[in-house]
């Protein structure tokens, strides 16, 4: 889009200026000049760490020391042979499943909801939303205190039940999930909300007359006219999911007994808590951006439209 | 990001560094010693010039590093700044700090990091100083010796923190137990425990502790097995020695307590935040604490040193050691607080008098004490006390996930049937 942009503003240009050639010239060099904000923002903030990263993850780089000079592959051996690498990559893909799966389909449902007019639409709309107005680690701390068995408004329930939201694996993942799905279900709502409103009335209107049912509608018109807007918000939701920390950092700190590290948590236990090797967790990023561009890559072709160009 | 960060502070450091050479040279005995990491040796009182220094302390110390600087920006020219980090973050902020040549002029650290921090030459070297106080011997030794590496001292002690077992006397004398009798073993101590729990009231237990708080429970627990004789390591800090006949019966009477229902339900899932709440509340009948926590405690509590299975009496000799800092430019300066934080006047009329613990032996019964007999129990037993040396202390201990946390939660939580493997697994970790 960039780019249609800049030709036609400089062919306006040339239009007005003189002889071609030292024009044409002039127009790269604006190109160029166009270019450069986002390109050096690209390079600042992406390359440079990037490279810093992949450079630290083949040095030793203990965290009190700094740079200690090469040590390629030891840093990519210490992160498989790690004992929570594996547990750790289980882990997070089952979590991305279980979040992925509810945050599409009760975005969705919640879209389909709230599109039919009525007079509770805006009050409804609004009330999805209004958790995603809060940031993910405040939203973590207030899910702390409410899961809390001594501050939390259900401590009395706990201690009779002799049960606690984040006492077990799989009530520390659950009550984790739920806060996630709390937090973005009005996001992914939204998102649904513009893809549906992108679908042209005829078609349903046809559909109608040709007396189709709501589920054929459904599955005939809605989903692959959504198609796009689904690719968005999976790869969306898969990418967030992979990279969660936050509410685990907060919630559970890894536990209990270690059943909730995330592979960016051993990332940071890796650099931050004990080990405090900054080479070693940054083998682990590289491990980790690889696995992503991959899923990424495969997602973006699963979802590729064959009638699209 | 982070490389130019690291470039910018190097260029600095390196400016600065060299523009303190030319001024050391100018200034031929002044005192000051500028070159970042070597040792620091200057006039036995530092100096007193007005120079602004910083200081970087974790927030469980905050009220008594408040205290000291206080006192001494009242009496002195020079003027400390405190910075008060989170302890979870404080690892992170100094390592980033260090990585980049920003570290403040003076630091205090968890006295079980301090080891590694000084093998990684984040301290300098400050023994020529240290050897010239007249009381050098009775500045308390597990802390001296944890800052020291090849013979030479980097580290004096900043705070002292002591585990001591604490008992509710109102709840004693509920229990029909005698409130002013300490449990002399450790199986007293879960006798006195099960009887505070069978008074059934509602929210009163018997005992707490942090379950999944790997430095609550080296704090609390080391000492048990210290008491009756054992060791939780060999003396390089390279090998756990878990599976002890004296370490196991700790852990046996811990199984047993949490079985029979006299710890507190929270403590199983306590990560430290709020591992001590319960006692302050005066809600938990008996539990190993920390003494810096006395003048906090609202209520009558008795205080006495923690008791191993069969008796005996110890304690970790915990808290924040202190030194001065491998980018400090104002050497002499720094030293000059140190020097006043050993002092008689700090130790006492600082320390003592808002009943925190001495870290000078020679002045453990000072006026303040007297008063308190409580504080003479806590002085005394800090000589009976260890502080363990490790490397890599952290990863096996204090990390949210430690093998030592899965040694005492499947131990005393679970069936137990992993104590070999996990003692081992302490041990892989610590010989790295």
């Amino acid at each position: 889009m960039s780019v249609s942009m800049m030709s036609g503003r400089a062919g306006r240009s040339r239009r007005r200026s003189g002889p071609a050639s030292p024009a044409r010239r002039g127009q790269a060099v604006k190109g160029w000049l166009y270019v450069s904000p986002t390109a050096v923002f690209v390079a600042v903030l992406f390359v440079v760490p990037l490279l810093l990263v992949v450079r630290m993850s083949l040095s030793r780089w203990p965290l009190l020391t700094g740079d200690q000079g090469f040590n390629a592959p030891d840093n990519y051996t210490k992160v498989l042979d790690n004992r929570f690498f594996a547990d750790s990559v289980v882990f997070t893909v089952k979590y991305t499943v279980l979040a992925t799966v509810l945050l599409i389909a009760l975005g969705l449902g919640l879209a389909l909801l709230v599109q039919e007019s009525s007079r509770w639409k805006g009050l409804l709309r609004a009330s999805f939303l209004i958790p995603s107005a809060l940031g993910l680690a405040s939203a973590s701390l207030l899910f702390y205190v409410l899961y809390s068995p001594i501050a939390g408004p259900a401590a009395d329930l706990m201690a009779n039940f002799g049960w606690t939201f984040l006492g077990s694996p799989n009530a520390a993942l659950f009550s984790t999930v739920f806060l996630i799905v709390w937090r973005f279900a009005g996001f992914y709502m939204l998102l649904m909300l513009v893809g549906l409103q992108g679908i042209p009335s005829e078609l349903y209107e046809a559909a109608r007359i040709d007396g189709a049912s709501r589920w054929q509608t459904f599955r005939r018109i809605t989903l692959p006219l959504l198609r796009p807007t689904l690719a968005l918000t999976t790869i969306m939701c898969v990418t967030g999911s992979l990279l969660a920390f936050e509410q685990f950092y907060i919630l559970t700190k890894g536990g209990p007994d270690n059943s909730t590290i995330t592979v960016v948590q051993l990332i940071y236990i890796m650099a931050f808590q004990g080990q405090n090797d900054l080479g070693v967790a940054a083998a682990l990023s590289v491990i980790a951006l690889i696995a992503l561009v991959v899923i990424n890559a495969v997602q973006l072709r699963a979802f590729h439209n064959p009638d699209e160009k | 990001m982070k490389i130019f960060h690291r470039r910018g502070g190097l260029r600095a450091a390196m400016t600065l560094g060299l523009s303190a050479a030319v001024l050391a040279l100018a200034a031929c005995g002044g005192g000051g010693n500028g070159t970042p990491g070597a040792a620091v040796s200057v006039a036995a009182e530092g100096t007193d010039d007005g120079s602004e220094l910083t200081l970087w302390t974790r927030a469980p110390l905050e009220k008594q590093a408040k205290l000291l600087v206080e006192a001494y920006n009242k009496s002195h020219k020079n003027q400390v700044s405190l910075t008060v980090v989170p302890n979870d973050d404080y690892v992170a902020k100094v390592g980033a700090a260090a990585g980049s040549g920003g570290l403040p002029d003076l630091f205090a650290a968890d006295i079980v990091y301090v080891p590694n921090w000084v093998r990684q030459g984040l301290f300098r070297d400050i023994s020529a100083n240290i050897d010239g106080l007249s009381f050098k011997d009775s500045i308390n030794k597990g802390h001296l010796g944890a800052g020291t590496v090849d013979g030479k001292e980097h580290v004096l002690p900043f705070v002292l923190d002591l585990s001591m077992l604490f008992w509710n006397k109102a709840l004693f004398k509920e229990a029909g137990l005698d409130p002013e009798k300490a449990p002399a073993t450790l199986e007293e101590y879960a006798d006195a425990a099960k009887k505070i729990q069978a008074l059934g009231r509602k929210d009163v237990y018997g005992t707490a502790t942090g379950l999944n708080c790997g430095g609550c429970l080296v704090f609390t627990w080391f000492p048990s097995i210290w008491a009756a004789g054992g060791q939780v390591m060999n003396s390089e800090g390279t090998q756990a020695t878990f599976t002890s006949e004296q370490s196991t019966k700790v852990l046996d009477t811990w199984r047993d307590l949490w079985r029979s229902g006299a710890v507190l339900p929270s403590s199983k899932d306590e990560t430290g935040a709020t591992w001590t709440a319960g006692f302050t509340e005066g809600k938990v009948g008996l539990m190993f604490y920390p003494a810096t926590l006395l003048s906090s405690t609202p209520f009558d509590a008795g205080v006495a040193g923690i008791p191993g299975p069969g008796g005996g009496a110890s304690t970790f000799v915990g808290g924040d050691g202190i030194g001065i800092s491998k980018d400090s430019k104002k050497a002499a300066q720094a030293w000059n607080f140190l020097n006043w934080m050993m002092s008689e006047e700090a130790q006492v009329e600082v320390l003592a008098k808002n009943n925190d613990v001495v870290s000078r032996e020679d002045l453990a019964n000072n006026t303040y004490a007297a008063k308190d007999p409580r504080l003479v129990t806590i002085n005394e037993v800090a000589g009976k006390g260890q502080t363990p040396v490790a490397t890599n202390f952290q990863q096996a201990y204090n990390a949210a996930n430690s093998p030592w946390l899965s040694l005492v939660r499947d131990y005393v939580l679970g069936d137990g049937g992993k104590l070999q493997s996990n003692n081992e697994q302490i041990t892989s970790v610590l010989s790295q």
